[in-house]
């Protein structure tokens, strides 16, 4: 899967270089000097792979460890600063499996979970003691009293404080910070519930009291320390994931030097700087061309399918891919200065729309916080009026704060979406924001970019058989040689209609024209209209001149993505208004739209005109789903409710929308909306559970019936009900 | 009830003997490649020491 990806060129080679660059040098300052490689291996699968491949590394001489994670499908190995990584792909390849090169400087964060290991010890703590004072507690529920109560209590007590200390932590701190900017959370009435509980509780056992509600503040912990656990596995595994496309890309240049050609990271290109670009590679930088005539294909900044000429003297921006000859650029700007980031400032602008969002967790707390406080502080000073008692009155507000303690809502929202985002995950999305589910949920008008996102980017010959077949057939020898994107679509055409190469002579390629050579003793020519004598057509298209008769012309259309009328139909038939917007010509997009179906459509649209008409969208009160891939989409995939990239997309693109597609297939889109819809109304549900729960429960507490039996039983149930409700949720699997 | 002073601390040592070994697996990078380690252990290669 990962082998399909296109090679894309770091929107921000400044940023992956940095810890690069530091990790560098505190590994001279080491002095060991071994280096650590990581490579994917997505092809390992079971032991005997695991074992075929670490002997294979290991009998390499100076590979001082080698291991395989299958988990992640990632090989680490630890080897001598002389041993090469392509060396170490080579051989990896040579026993069979599939290997890239992971910078392992990007991947840096997910090698040690620090925050999930944290999270998960803290559980681990609060579980145990959790089940001890649990334990303790059966025996005084079933009747233990007088000085055994007491001692009972003391013991729970003894556990129970330093284990709210510690596993507490993450509530305490999160409701601080909330309320010292002025804001009420979810965790302010836990941890007042929390203090409230333990302190009542030590009152009550020091007067040797009938009721502790220690077991209560443990298992409260307890269950919302596992909705954080798996709330923070969730994102952690999308981020690996995504971690894992921007690690694949290995920003390098080759730069022109006294020596000859020398490979060096794109970080380190300065200003003037001869760089050498090949065929079949990215612009590392922006500049102008000193040497070599090419094409250009701009299609990822400007989504134009058709190549550009590109000649001595002429400007080129970092992104856009060279195609024919070999070309020399001369560094106009570097790093932060290019054009490529000059669209971030774009995104910023777009951005500030999107983090209006408030999430239902955050809205439910909203009303939800100040709710429970005033309930609470009524039934104190309600029982402290009627009864003049402290002591009552202290331990029936516990009481209703434990009760009313939002248990079963923090396992509401992350119950709903590990499971809705583990589902998506087998079908090859990848959830990276926390929102993004509830705000897919919402979208009612879909936005498509063509290149590259509806279009594969490689373009196929429109009606071969039309064509006279030795026409063809020159065409076909003429573009044998090339690796232009037009000519292999040519020989792909021919192949498939069994057409064998015309004799052809002496075929040269002029780069930045096209291909000519010798026919039946004429001059044939396949390339640019300019050159070959004809008119040039709005389409992409090729030429092809033979002899003295007028040149004829090879139209080209986009390939299209599998699945991408499927996902159009199916979002078109749940009701979404869907929309084509490109900046390729007009006729283009119009034939596109026709084909796919997409009554709306807008041709030559630049990217702040893209993301301009998704803002006027949602002025109009609809939620836009935008996808794209391209730099020209950026800043409409952030302008955007909700956004989805193809993993073949720019990081740029990657990193400015909620979704990434890991496959080649648009088709989950419409499940991922249906699945989307259905996870928002399990946490809905789950929220009216809650709710149904709480107006039963709290009447009894604030009568003061509420035992420390009734609110364990209470709370372990609605935890139980929301947890399997979540697990209820439904799509077309 | 006096076993009481002898079974609570037991219990209580059991658990935490428990509970210390979990923190030593966690510490110890043990949950790093759950499927890996299912399946490293059908593999006879390191049978006789634990790979370092």
């Amino acid at each position: 899967m990962t082998a399909e990806l296109r090679p894309s060129f770091s929107a921000c080679p400044a940023c992956a270089a940095g810890p690069a660059a530091s990790d560098l040098a505190s590994r001279d300052k080491g002095g060991s000097g071994d280096a650590r490689l990581m490579l994917s291996v997505p092809g390992v699968h079971c032991a005997a792979c695991i074992a075929k491949i670490e002997r294979g590394l290991m009998a390499c001489p100076g590979v001082s460890a080698a291991r395989v994670n299958l988990t992640l499908k990632r090989a680490s190995i630890t080897a001598a600063p002389e041993i090469d990584v392509d060396q170490m792909i080579a051989l990896v390849e040579g026993l069979g499996y599939e290997a890239h090169e992971l910078d392992a400087s990007a991947l840096r964060a997910t090698a040690t979970d620090q925050a999930g290991r944290d999270l998960l010890m803290r559980l681990a703590v609060a579980g145990f003691a959790s089940m001890n004072v649990m334990l303790l507690s059966v025996a005084v529920w079933s009747g233990a009293a007088d000085a055994t109560r007491d001692m009972f209590h003391w013991i729970s007590a003894a556990i129970a404080l330093p284990t709210i200390a510690f596993s507490g932590q993450p509530f305490f701190r999160n409701a601080w910070h909330s309320l010292r900017s002025g804001r009420l959370n979810m965790d302010v009435p836990i941890t007042l519930a929390i203090l409230l509980a333990i302190g009542t509780s030590l009152w009550e056992t020091a007067l040797s009291g009938h009721h502790a509600y220690f077991d209560a503040a443990l298992t409260l912990v307890f269950f919302l320390l596992a909705g954080r656990y798996l709330d923070h596995r969730t994102r952690a595994i999308a981020r690996s994931a995504a971690e894992e496309l921007t690690a694949l890309e290995v920003p390098r240049a080759w730069r022109l030097e006294a020596g000859g050609e020398v490979q060096v990271a794109v970080a380190e290109l300065r200003l003037g700087d001869l760089i050498r670009v090949r065929p079949g590679g990215r612009m590392p930088v922006d500049g102008v061309i000193t040497e070599g005539t090419s094409e250009l294909d701009r299609s990822l900044l400007t989504g134009e399918t058709t190549p550009v000429f590109a000649a001595e003297g002429q400007a080129v921006s970092a992104g856009e891919m060279n195609l024919t000859g070999p070309l020399t650029l001369r560094a106009t700007a570097v790093g932060s200065d290019t054009s490529l980031h000059r669209m971030a400032d774009l995104v910023a602008v777009a951005e500030a729309g999107r983090a209006n969002y408030t999430s239902l967790a955050d809205r439910a707390a909203k009303l939800y916080a100040p709710g429970v406080h005033i309930l609470s502080a009524l039934a104190f000073l309600g029982w402290l009026i009627g009864t003049g008692d402290m002591r009552t009155a202290l331990n029936i507000a516990a009481a209703v704060l434990i009760i009313t303690c939002p248990c079963a809502l923090g396992l509401a929202v992350p119950a709903v979406t590990t499971a809705a985002s583990g589902r998506l995950f087998k079908r090859g999305m990848l959830i990276k924001d926390a929102t993004a589910l509830e705000r897919l949920a919402e979208v009612d008008t879909v936005v498509f970019d063509k290149t590259g996102t509806l279009t594969t980017g490689t373009p196929t010959l429109e009606a071969p058989e039309a064509l006279e077949p030795h026409a063809l057939a020159v065409a076909m020898a003429l573009a044998a040689g090339s690796s232009h994107p037009l000519s292999r679509a040519i020989l792909a055409a021919a192949q498939q209609l069994c057409i064998g190469p015309a004799e052809v002579k002496d075929i040269s390629e002029v780069p930045g024209y096209g291909t000519e050579g010798v026919w039946q003793g004429g001059r044939v020519r396949l390339g640019r209209a300019s050159w070959t004598g004809a008119d040039a057509l709005a389409q992409t298209a090729a030429y092809l001149q033979m002899g003295q008769g007028a040149p004829l012309a090879l139209t080209f259309a986009d390939t299209l993505r599998p699945g991408a009328a499927e996902a159009v139909a199916a979002l078109k038939d749940s009701g979404k208004h869907v929309m084509l917007m490109s900046g390729d010509s007009a006729p283009v997009v119009q034939a596109m739209a026709a084909r796919l179906g997409i009554p709306e459509w807008e041709a030559e649209a630049l990217p702040q005109h893209k993301a301009a008409r998704i803002t006027a969208l949602a002025g109009e009160g609809h939620h836009v789903l935008m996808v794209g891939d391209g730099l020209n989409d950026t800043a409409a995939l952030s302008a955007a409710h909700v956004s989805i990239s193809p993993a073949s997309a720019l990081d740029a693109a990657r990193a400015a929308s909620d979704i990434v597609l890991l496959g080649a297939d648009l088709s989950p889109i419409a499940d991922a909306c249906a699945i989307a819809e259905s996870a928002t109304r399990r946490i809905r549900e789950n929220f009216q559970i809650a709710t149904v729960y709480n107006v039963l429960a709290v009447p009894l507490a604030v009568a003061g019936l509420a035992t420390p039996l009734i609110a364990a039983l209470a709370m372990s149930t609605s935890s139980i009900i929301v947890s399997l409700n979540a697990l209820r949720l439904k799509g077309r699997t | 009830m006096n076993i009481l002073v002898y079974l609570i601390p037991i219990s209580i040592f059991l658990g935490g003997v428990g509970l210390a070994g979990f923190l030593y697996t966690l510490r110890s990078n043990q949950y790093d490649d759950p499927e890996g380690d299912s399946r490293r252990i059908l593999s006879d290669e390191w049978d006789d020491r634990p790979k370092p």
